[in-house]
């Protein structure tokens, strides 16, 4: 299992494709995403990768949010995540990661915070069918109707799909394809509606439900050019791709 | 520009098409690649532009209308559409709309359009 990645919803598009085809895509973009933090077995028992997307005032990062980047001597992020990984394949703190990571026409699942919609009825929310247009039915055209049996068991079951707050939770959609990578500008384009609204905050992970394609970064796919100053951040990528490969 | 406008614009010039200046009232002929299992040939479509949407942006696309057999026929073409070979202007139509859907409910000599004859090119005006 090796890191997801930290992205930025910018916004939907479309391409067209040589053979005819026009695909919806969404463009996601990585923004500063560095490796913060490790955990490991030792010190954490378990392996993970904390990485940080953005730019953040420092002014506005807490004291020992400061301090814990200026351990890992990065920039001040606007957003942290976890990923875990297996041992072998934990990345350098302050390693940049690059759109690269994926290769176009692999799966990923994307994570994100929907868009709130707010309270709503049972119709919106759980595609409840609603009452009759007529035959007696009065003002409660759109209620969810029964919500049980009788006196016994004469109350309503833990559960039940009812109107209520919709929308704001974390959302994953699995197996989406990625359709190209533009590794300068930092983009992944994803086929498909990825959750949260535009801006939002996504990771992106290695589709769960799917085989790992060939030619896959393994630890990660890591800016060299940025990590020349730091010479084992560099040779990272270079020695892991045997042991990495094998494991999968 | 954001990025998502400046994706669109990249896009739009690495396809590098040349499409004419036409517009709603344009009686237009779509040269469409279709594709019959392995053979693809280019088919003609002519009509009336009734529509033309989201301007030239990478999203854009047209309507066109014929009565094809008695019966009226629409499509919808995406501007960019790398399945279009060439769009040419047949005749310039003098229409006062942007979107000539009245003419679904019309046939026959209602459902003609005037030819403007004084029609300059974006160029020259």
């Amino acid at each position: 299992m090796r890191s997801g990645v930290i992205a930025k919803k910018v916004g939907m598009t479309r391409l067209f494709m040589e053979d005819g085809r026009q695909v919806p895509v969404t463009v996601l973009q990585l923004d500063n995403l560095q490796v913060v933090d490790q955990r490991t077995v030792e010190r954490d028992g378990y392996t993970a990768v904390q990485l940080g997307a953005g730019l953040a005032k420092a002014k506005r990062t807490s004291q020992p949010m400061r301090g814990h980047f200026a351990k890992a001597s990065v920039a001040p992020k606007r957003k942290l995540a976890e990923f875990r990984v297996d041992p072998e394949n934990l990345i350098e703190v302050g390693a940049e990661i690059s759109a690269e990571h994926y290769v176009a026409g692999q799966k990923v699942d994307v994570s994100g915070t929907s868009i709130g919609k707010g309270f709503q009825g049972a119709m919106k929310r759980h595609n409840f069918g609603g009452l009759r247009a007529s035959h007696g039915v009065s003002i409660s055209h759109r209620s969810h109707g029964s919500t049980g049996q009788c006196q016994d068991p004469g109350r309503v079951f833990k559960g039940k799909k009812m109107a209520g707050h919709m929308g704001a939770a974390r959302v994953t959609t699995q197996n989406l394809e990625v359709v190209r990578i533009d590794a300068t500008r930092g983009l992944i384009m994803v086929k498909g509606a990825v959750p949260g609204s535009k801006g939002g905050w996504v990771t992106v992970k290695d589709a769960v439900k799917k085989k790992l394609p060939e030619g896959v970064p393994f630890p990660a796919a890591i800016k060299t050019a940025l990590a020349v100053a730091d010479a084992p951040v560099a040779e990272a990528p270079v020695e892991a791709p045997a042991e990495g490969g094998a494991e999968e | 520009m954001d990025l998502i406008a400046e994706l669109a614009a990249e896009q739009i010039a690495a396809l590098g098409k040349q499409i004419p200046d036409f517009k709603a009232g344009d009686t237009i002929r779509v040269g469409y690649k279709v594709t019959e299992g392995t053979r693809s040939r280019v088919q003609n479509y002519e009509g009336v532009c009734i529509s033309r949407r989201n301007g030239a942006g990478i999203d854009a696309s047209f309507t066109v209308r014929k009565i094809s057999f008695g019966e009226g026929v629409e499509r919808i073409f995406p501007l960019h559409s790398t399945n279009i070979e060439s769009i040419d202007v047949v005749r310039r139509g003098k229409v006062r709309r942007a979107k000539l859907y009245y003419l679904r409910a019309r046939r026959g000599k209602s459902a003609r359009i005037a030819e403007n004859s004084g029609y300059k090119p974006k160029s020259e005006q």
